[in-house]
């Protein structure tokens, strides 16, 4: 691996995210463990999007869907496990981080086949808003179900299993988090670097040339789009395991904005932006919550800035404009 | 006589009350470049999507390489080997002239399926697209973004691209405009070798380029065809004459 | 089930639709003038409710709280637009979308700086009080009945605005061709903060009139926003006329939707998950709609008719 500029802040970012968690379990500060656990996840969710919209250029208002899609698949599954009464057709639950993870890239999958089936038909600012209208219609139907829990979300009342890690510990469940973060990001690395990301690419730049080479866009679309709802699905889980609770916010359009927005922060299609952008979210609601009750004004204002000014995020910044090659 | 590649019969397409294809029928046969001349209006670009597959006629059929592509998408059309470029180059502005015929090699492959091998670490398909670059006079500039090449330069991408989808015709729409003199020359030049490679449905208004390189010329005046024949026969019918080339034949 | 029960639910629905009209015809038309997608429409709304209110407690008049509503939004539009909107007419949609977000938390997180976390409440004016008797039985609130009225009047405004005055030439003229109209010496940059201006007034308008009925707080324009944008997917993307028979289409289907649902639901399922059921199909329902509208027309009902 050539050591450019972009790699090597992408070497810090990652040795950042390790060491910070490993110094505050030194130092006996769990909480910050469990902030870089949410760093990671969110990081992991953002990374999905980056699929779809980084490198596709789709702009999906929606992917909280998929990210709420897995949450409730940990929670639903883990509290079958727990009361013993099958799911769906004999099935029972489990309380197996693996299986689960499994169960939730499957069906973030399987809706974001039927949702992008659909959406990718339109395109431009109709995309935008039918992406946003299905989640909002995955966000009802998940609020309106009374057996999950409805408006106040679903518990999980002992954090699901994995095998060999006693999960429940901080530290261990950030490392399960962080290394699939690590494979997420190296995942994203090798789809946008093979002949599916060039068309995926390419597609983005401009679909009439894609077409012309006998190339159809939609379905190198649909198929990114659908890795990209699975990624953010595993997301969703471990997210619902680290909280050890499901919330319908996990599925609102403010959740797709949230996603969005982390993607910007860190710089758009970048390989590390999205840890970089949820590093620095993650850091701004800690840090000027610390401050202020306000402290969402500040983060739309920052936004706002650098949405006009700062069109790169922070590793366009760090690193300079992106080579294509 | 030898089956054409490309067939066109009767084509109508109607914009509400504007009937921009009226009926039209012509053909492309191997070995030969077609040129399609016409007044601005005519309805040239609107026969030429028609055939790529971006508008859908009203009636009429289109054949290409024995089939029927009228019911076709751009991409299947493409596939079976119609190669088309653009008036205004449509390349990948972010990669470089290289990663565009990659981008052609690996679909006429078949092979956009593929998740796992990094493409530029793909010798064979490097290799392919190299060789389609250094056809075109391009080899210098393989690294650079699309979007810093010069007018001339992307036509010789767009060409570069169709050529490594081993197109069966190509389709090409005014490639001289916007080239200089000396761009015009070196392109009627390649051109003249590339109606080897598969037959040319050239539309274009440069008429020096389209007298020295024709086979046949078919002329298009309100979305009909008003005559077809060679260099010769065009210059002298008296409708053409009139109609369209005025004191230049 | 009876006649009455139903024409109250299809007169809610009309009053919904009115209300959605008027923030889907400004979202519309920012879109087709401007070329903008614009979220922060929800925060205008909620300022013209917020400014209704405040005002209206201060001065004791429903009616000056009206017109303080339309003031405020406007001005907050016409500021927005020139400190904002403004630099984002050249960007693609993603920084639109992502800067008006920003324009969300900042106005909610600012509104409720302001006026602190608990809603405000607005009565409704003594003259609008009371309920007629509707055919059937059933008594509909005469507020409701004004609300319906305002909005149709708005639409008659906005039709006349539109094809008949300057303004309304230039405003279809900036919907067809952008640049064009900037060669021909219409003053762009002053027809677009009109044009914002205007949107937030209508949005403003409905926050106020809704404020009387619903509570006014935080977040109000949200879900309203949302369902302005599955308005104009359906209407088409830069049409009034789509917009008004999209708002009225997703006000009735919502609204008898939810009160239908849940009773036909009793002829599939037992009647103790009837409710849940509907319920949660009912809330589905709209997106079903524009789903199944948007597969048969993916630009919706009157696209415009250019690229």
């Amino acid at each position: 691996m050539i050591l450019t500029r972009e790699n090597l802040i992408n070497l810090i970012l990652a040795a950042a995210l390790l060491a910070i968690p490993l110094i505050a379990n030194a130092a006996g500060q769990p909480f910050y463990i469990t902030l870089a656990t949410r760093v990671a996840i969110l990081a992991l969710a953002a990374t999905g999007l980056n699929l779809a919209l980084g490198v596709g250029g789709l702009v999906s208002f929606g992917h909280a869907a998929f990210f709420g899609i897995g949450g409730y698949v940990a929670g639903i599954l883990a509290s079958h496990s727990f009361s013993g009464e099958p799911v769906l057709f004999g099935l029972s639950g489990t309380n197996q981080m693996w299986i689960i993870w499994l169960v939730a890239m499957a069906l973030a999958g399987v809706v974001g086949l039927a949702i992008g089936a659909i959406s990718l038909r339109t395109s431009g600012v109709y995309f935008i808003m039918i992406t946003l209208a299905f989640a909002q219609m995955v966000y009802y139907f998940a609020v309106s179900w009374p057996a999950y829990g409805g408006e106040d979300g679903l518990s999980i009342l002992v954090r699901n299993q994995f095998p060999g890690v006693m999960t429940m510990v901080p530290m261990n469940f950030f490392l399960i988090c962080y290394v699939i973060l690590l494979v997420g990001i190296a995942l994203f690395a090798v789809i946008r670097a093979s002949r599916f990301g060039a068309a995926l690419q390419a597609a983005r730049q401009n679909e009439v040339r894609v077409a012309t080479v006998g190339i159809q866009p939609y379905r190198i679309r649909l198929t990114g789009f659908v890795l990209s709802a699975m990624i953010t699905g595993l997301a969703g889980a471990l997210f619902a395991d680290l909280n050890r609770f499901v919330s319908p916010s996990m599925l609102s359009w403010h959740m797709s904005g949230e996603l969005i927005v982390l993607i910007i922060l860190g710089g758009t299609g970048r390989l590390f932006g999205p840890l970089a952008g949820a590093a620095l979210y993650v850091a701004f609601e800690y840090a000027l919550g610390g401050i202020t009750e306000r402290w969402q004004f500040f983060l739309g204002l920052i936004l706002l800035l650098v949405v006009l000014f700062a069109r790169g995020g922070l590793v366009g910044l760090l690193a300079g404009k992106a080579k294509h090659g | 006589m030898v089956e054409p590649i490309l067939q066109i019969s009767n084509l109508v397409k109607n914009f509400g009350a504007l009937r921009a294809t009226d009926g039209v029928t012509l053909d492309l046969r191997p070995g030969e470049i077609h040129a399609l001349i016409g007044p601005n209006g005519a309805g040239k670009s609107t026969l030429i999507h028609q055939i790529c597959g971006t508008l859908r006629q009203d009636s009429g059929s289109i054949r290409f390489a024995g089939q029927d592509v009228g019911g076709l998408s751009v991409a299947e059309r493409a596939r079976l080997g119609l190669g088309r470029t653009f008036q205004v180059s449509s390349i990948a502005p972010e990669f470089s002239a290289l990663r565009n015929v990659m981008l052609a090699a690996q679909a006429k492959e078949g092979s956009s399926f593929r998740f796992f091998k990094p493409v530029m670490r793909d010798q064979g398909l490097i290799d392919k697209a190299m060789a389609m670059l250094e056809r075109v006079g391009l080899t210098e500039r393989a690294r650079i973004p699309a979007a810093e090449l010069s007018h001339g330069e992307r036509r010789q991408l767009e060409i570069a691209m169709a050529l490594a989808l081993q197109s069966k015709a190509f389709l090409l729409d005014e490639p001289m405009a916007g080239m200089g003199p000396e761009g015009s020359k070196a392109l009627t030049r390649f051109l003249d070798t590339l109606r080897q490679e598969a037959p040319i449905l050239l539309v274009e208004h440069d008429m020096d380029a389209v007298f020295a390189l024709a086979d046949r010329i078919s002329v298009l005046v309100y979305g009909r065809v008003i005559a077809t024949g060679t260099v010769d026969e065009i210059r002298r019918d008296p409708t053409v004459r009139s109609a369209y080339l005025g004191d230049h034949g | 089930m009876t006649i009455a029960l139903a024409l109250e639910q299809l007169l809610n629905g009309i009053q919904l639709g009115v209300m959605l009209f008027l923030m889907a015809a400004g979202l519309t038309l920012i879109f087709g003038v401007m070329g903008l997608i614009n979220l922060a429409h929800g925060s205008l709304y909620m300022v013209g409710a917020f400014a209704c209110a405040a005002v209206a407690a201060w001065t004791g008049s429903f009616w000056i709280g009206l017109v303080a509503s339309l003031v405020a939004a406007a001005a907050a539009g016409a500021i927005v637009e020139l400190a904002v909107i403004r630099r984002l007419y050249d960007r693609d949609h993603l920084d639109q979308v992502l800067a008006t977000f920003a324009l969300i938390l900042m106005f909610s997180e600012g509104t409720r700086w302001l006026f602190g976390s608990f809603p405000l409440y607005l009565d409704i004016p003594p003259l609008l009080q009371g309920a007629v008797a509707l055919p059937g039985g059933t008594e509909y609130p005469v507020y409701r009945l004004a609300i319906i009225a305002a909005g149709a009047l708005v639409a008659f405004g906005l039709y006349m605005l539109i094809s008949r005055t300057r303004l309304g030439m230039r405003i279809r003229a900036g919907e067809s061709d952008r640049e064009m109209i900037g060669a021909l010496g219409v003053d762009i940059r002053t027809l677009y903060t009109v044009v914002f201006a205007l949107g937030a007034a209508l949005a403003g308008f409905a926050g106020a009139m809704v404020g009387a009925i619903q509570s006014v707080q935080v977040g109000m324009g949200e879900p309203v926003l949302i369902l302005a944008f599955v308005v104009i997917v359906i209407g088409g993307i830069g049409s009034i006329k789509g917009a008004l028979l999209g708002a009225l289409l997703v006000g009735v289907t919502d609204t008898m939707g939810r009160f239908l649902l849940p009773k036909l639901m009793v002829l599939f399922v037992p009647p103790a998950q009837a409710g849940a059921i509907g319920g949660a199909v009912a809330s589905m329902l709209i997106y079903i709609v524009m789903a199944i509208i948007l597969a048969v027309k993916p630009r919706g009902l009157f696209p415009p008719a250019h690229a």
